[in-house]
């Protein structure tokens, strides 16, 4: 019954990917502007020289034609060459992928860690003073737009105080040897703590902006879900049971409120994953969301083209194993 | 005569709610003895379940015991710090709950929910590795006792793998696995269906001989009480109006409310009886006025019964809220 | 309305909205100065409280002399007309598909369940992010590009409403009597799933907005010389060590009408919302 599940789930993925893949491909092969004639601009090319690459690239034949090469490629990870760079876009991708990993990664931390202790207390202390904070401070939390906020947040602890630093994933002086990619993964296994320290001191404040509106949303995600299953009566049940405080709360109560939790979290990824390009750009975090973003204003469409199939592919993917964390969670749904 | 096991005087709870102060239990004042099982009756709403959610220590904001007093083992109650009523519950006094469908936690397993129980009031049980392995034991037995087939099997499984009638049992366990000495059962049979409910009740029954255990059986149905138990207190809009041994209440009511109760079901003990519902609505519980409560409704009502009626005992063992009780109908 | 929005917070809120969509609306009226004039001898001038400052430009000057406070009125106008386009065509759009999928189900609601999981599958900014890229920059394109995919969240909850509406008396009573699929659906069920689709719309032009801006930032969005809040902090992130009021103030804005949008929208959701009763 549960393989069953599970097998479902997963054919329902096949058509929402092609779907995917088919907007991604449109998106971009009715972009106005000529591929060929971007790449060889500034090079006095002949027309024939164009029409050469053009026919080289594929750009030539009908749309149909196109999309199935370009799914034949993206399946196995060939996205062309990056119009700018004069690389695999694959290549180019790949290196910016672990900042950006890192940085949603510690975006989606700080949300949890923010959101599911206050979402917690305030639904247990509903209506004091604590609740009325929190609801006060999500809301804010769902109107800042992240772009100013991290500019704020930069002139406050970067600019004035000097606590933090302005922009970067790392200063040069304490870069790990490079052997995931990712920063902080790579300065444990060196076992440099001075690279450490440097990079979660450039993580704190993007990590922030980025995951603040989404810890805004999961607290309030998390207290609506508390207040309901601290009315059920397995709670009562529980406390007629003579069980400590803490352990009602914290398993009790908690392991079914945090039900919706991981389905919104899941959903909020969305939002993660595009505040990305906002927050690598104020930043200057040498991510893929800034790279999407500078991609665009050099018309390097096969990387813009290539970078949202991913995140959107991502993002699928992401619900899908949310789907399955939810079941894992949840007996009623397993057998 | 030795003093009873819990003995509740002049309880008064109340709720705060935007319309005013509902006085949900006025003034309940009863017994429980040792060994004896207690039928409380009532339609909802008449305070019979929050009189005894005083009881366990789990009146919660916007409620509030307002006064009076529940003594258990001759220990008062009101008031007693929250580690001291922790360790109380679940291991002297016991409680069920209506649903066991929305009792057992969803996500936990049963064995879990059992377990934990023990482990938080086992002060006997041996500590170190021995501890859960006698835990465990013990949580086979009692589920063994309530009649769960296979039960050490049955540990790992999730509430909802089990039937309505097995959950039922599974929160009967439960309470119990801790041996309390007295037994809050509240409407054990609603949420079943009727050879369950049978079944349910025989159990608890069949355990308060087996344990010694004195039980409160808490239900609108006077047909239950009249089966199981050996003594009820009939309430009405938070008050009691009603007490007695169950066969003279239900041969003798003297409270026409009880009477009212009783020709509105059927008692398997006088089938024969017509059913008539009584006519009217339980009073709003806000602003009452200080005579008889049940005056809107009652087919007797005269003068006097605009003052307040004071709950008034007029035979050996017996009590009732009404200006007519001493008169038999 | 005052019903619906109980607590001074809400009603400071309504009325902030009411204020930014007057100043919106007469902005021409309402702006001290002309928001593209440009004055290089008031280059990065401070705002009028500060040393240097000059009241006649309270908010002080961005990078070309331009006046802040001005471009600030005349961003709203872009920043409320998109908002509100987008969120009106998406819920106009979201409503019909719903009720089609909800009411007819069948082939139907297979075709338009089947676009919404896709739409759903991207992320909303890099969706609107991928098309302006395609489409270029400028108002038109990005209420096209938002309204693309806005449009999921309305057709979402109108068609579970309708589900649960299609079973209910008053639709049947309909059915046996033989009205039509769309007489019922424009006159039963319609009426009934308006309040959710209103609460929903209110706080979705709040998100919009700040999409809006997003996009206007990341210079995807409004194109210079028109202002728009999001351009404008992009423009002031330059010169922020120097002159912090130039990205200070819209974004400020931007906040606070969104925030305002949002505490008055909760406060229609709980009057609205019966398990607050307790």
């Amino acid at each position: 019954m549960r393989s069953v599940a599970l097998l479902q789930r997963l054919l329902h993925l096949v058509p929402v990917l092609f779907g995917v893949t088919v907007i991604v491909f449109l998106m971009m092969s009715l972009t106005p502007g000529d591929p060929a004639e971007i790449m060889l601009a500034n090079q006095n090319a002949t027309p024939e020289q164009v029409a050469s690459l053009r026919h080289d690239m594929g750009l030539d034949r009908s749309l149909p034609t196109r999309f199935v090469t370009f799914v034949g490629h993206a399946v196995q990870g060939e996205f062309g060459l990056s119009l700018f760079h004069r690389r695999p876009v694959a290549a180019v991708i790949a290196e910016r992928l672990p900042a950006t990993i890192e940085l949603s990664a510690a975006a989606l931390l700080f949300a949890l860690f923010m959101a599911i202790p206050l979402g917690v207390v305030a639904a247990v202390h509903r209506g004091g003073i604590l609740d009325r904070l929190a609801t006060v401070g999500s809301l804010f939390g769902v109107s800042l737009p992240g772009f100013w906020f991290g500019i704020l947040l930069l002139l406050a602890f970067a600019v004035n105080l000097r606590l933090l630093p302005v922009s970067g994933a790392i200063d040069f002086a304490h870069q790990p040897p490079g052997l995931t990619g990712f920063l902080v993964i790579d300065s444990v296994l060196a076992g440099r703590m001075d690279s450490l320290g440097n990079a979660l001191a450039h993580l704190l404040l993007p990590a922030i902006t980025l995951g603040l509106p989404m810890a805004a949303i999961l607290m309030r995600v998390t207290r609506a879900s508390m207040l309901e299953v601290l009315r059920q009566d397995y709670i009562t049940f529980a406390e007629a049971k003579g069980l400590g405080r803490t352990r009602i709360l914290a398993l009790h109560a908690l392991k079914n409120a945090l039900l919706p939790t991981v389905t919104v979290a899941a959903i909020e990824t969305g939002s993660l994953l595009g505040g990305n390009m906002v927050v690598e750009t104020v930043f200057g975090w040498p991510g893929l969301g800034r790279l999407v973003v500078e991609s665009i204003f050099v018309r390097n469409y096969p990387l813009v083209q290539a970078a949202v199939l991913l995140y959107a592919v991502t993002y699928v993917l992401v619900n899908f194993v949310a789907d399955m964390l939810y079941t894992v969670l949840n007996p009623r749904v397993r057998m | 005569m030795t003093e009873p096991l819990l003995s509740i005087a002049d309880l008064r709870v109340a709720f705060a709610t935007r319309q005013g102060l509902v006085r949900a239990v006025d003034g309940v004042s009863l017994d429980v003895r040792e060994g004896e099982c207690l039928g409380i009756v009532g339609e909802s709403g008449s305070g019979k379940s929050v009189t005894f959610a005083g009881v366990m220590g789990l009146i919660r904001p916007p409620g509030r015991i307002e006064g009076g007093s529940i003594r258990f083992e001759g220990r008062e109650l009101v008031g007693l710090d929250p580690q001291a009523y922790r360790r109380l519950r679940g291991r002297d006094i016991a409680m069920t709950l209506q649903d066991a469908q929305t009792s057992l936690n969803p996500a936990l397993t049963v064995g879990t929910q059992i377990l934990e129980v023990l482990l938080a009031h086992g002060d006997d049980l041996p500590s170190g590795r021995a501890r859960l392995r006698a835990a465990r034991q013990r949580a086979v037995d009692m589920m063994t006792l309530v009649g769960i087939p296979a039960a050490a099997r049955r540990l790992g499984d999730y509430p909802h793998q089990f039937s309505g009638g097995m959950r039922q049992r599974m929160m009967i366990a439960i309470a119990l696995s801790c041996r309390p000495k007295l037994l809050i059962a509240d409407e054990p049979t609603t949420a079943l269906d009727v050879t369950i409910q049978a079944q349910v009740l025989e159990l608890i029954a069949s355990i308060r001989a087996t344990l010694g255990m004195s039980v409160v059986l808490i239900t609108h149905d006077l047909g239950v009480v009249a089966e199981y138990c050996d003594r009820v207190a009939v309430l009405y809009a938070g008050q009691i109006v009603e007490s007695g041994p169950t066969a003279q209440v239900i041969s003798d009511p003297r409270h026409p409310y009880t009477a009212g109760l009783l020709r509105s079901v059927p008692v398997l003990s006088h089938l024969d009886r017509p059913i008539h519902p009584i006519e009217g609505q339980v009073p709003d519980l806000i602003d009452l006025p200080p005579g008889c409560r049940f005056l809107p409704r009652c087919p007797m009502a005269r003068t006097a019964c605009h003052n307040p009626v004071p709950f008034h005992a007029f035979a050996e063992g017996r009590a009732a809220r009404c200006v007519l009780a001493e008169a038999p109908r | 309305m005052a019903e619906l929005l109980p607590g001074r917070l809400a009603r400071l809120a309504a009325l902030t909205v009411l204020a930014f969509v007057l100043m919106a609306a007469f902005a021409p009226w309402v702006a001290p100065h002309d928001p593209g004039a440009t004055d290089l001898f008031r280059r990065l001038q401070p705002p009028g409280w500060m040393e240097e400052g000059d009241w006649a430009f309270p908010l002080g000057c961005d990078a070309l002399g331009r006046d802040i406070l001005s471009r600030i009125i005349y961003g709203a106008r872009v920043s409320i007309f998109i908002g509100v386009v987008v969120v009106l065509i998406a819920t106009m759009i979201g409503v019909a598909a719903g009720l089609a999928a909800g009411y007819l189900r069948g082939w139907v609601d297979r075709v338009i369940s089947g676009l919404v999981d896709i739409l759903l599958g991207f992320p909303y900014l890099i969706f609107a992010v991928g098309l302006m890229a395609m489409m270029g920059p400028g108002v038109l394109n990005m209420v096209l590009a938002l309204a693309y995919k806005e449009w999921v969240v309305p057709c979402r909850v109108v068609r579970g409403e309708t589900l649960a509406a299609r079973e209910t008396e008053y639709v049947e009573a309909a059915r046996a009597i033989g009205a039509s699929s769309a007489t019922i659906m424009a006159h039963e069920v319609l009426p009934n799933i308006l309040s959710p689709v209103i609460v929903v719309a209110t706080v979705r032009i709040a998100q919009v907005i700040i999409l809006e801006a997003s996009l206007s930032f990341l210079g995807l969005g409004v194109q210079p010389p028109a202002a728009s809040w999001g351009s404008m902090v992009a423009d002031g992130r330059g010169y922020i060590l120097d002159a912090w009021w130039v990205s200070t103030f819209p974004g400020f804005a931007i906040l606070l009408l969104v925030l305002s949008i949002n505490v008055a929208s909760q406060a229609v959701r709980d009057a609205l919302d019966p398990r607050f009763h307790d």
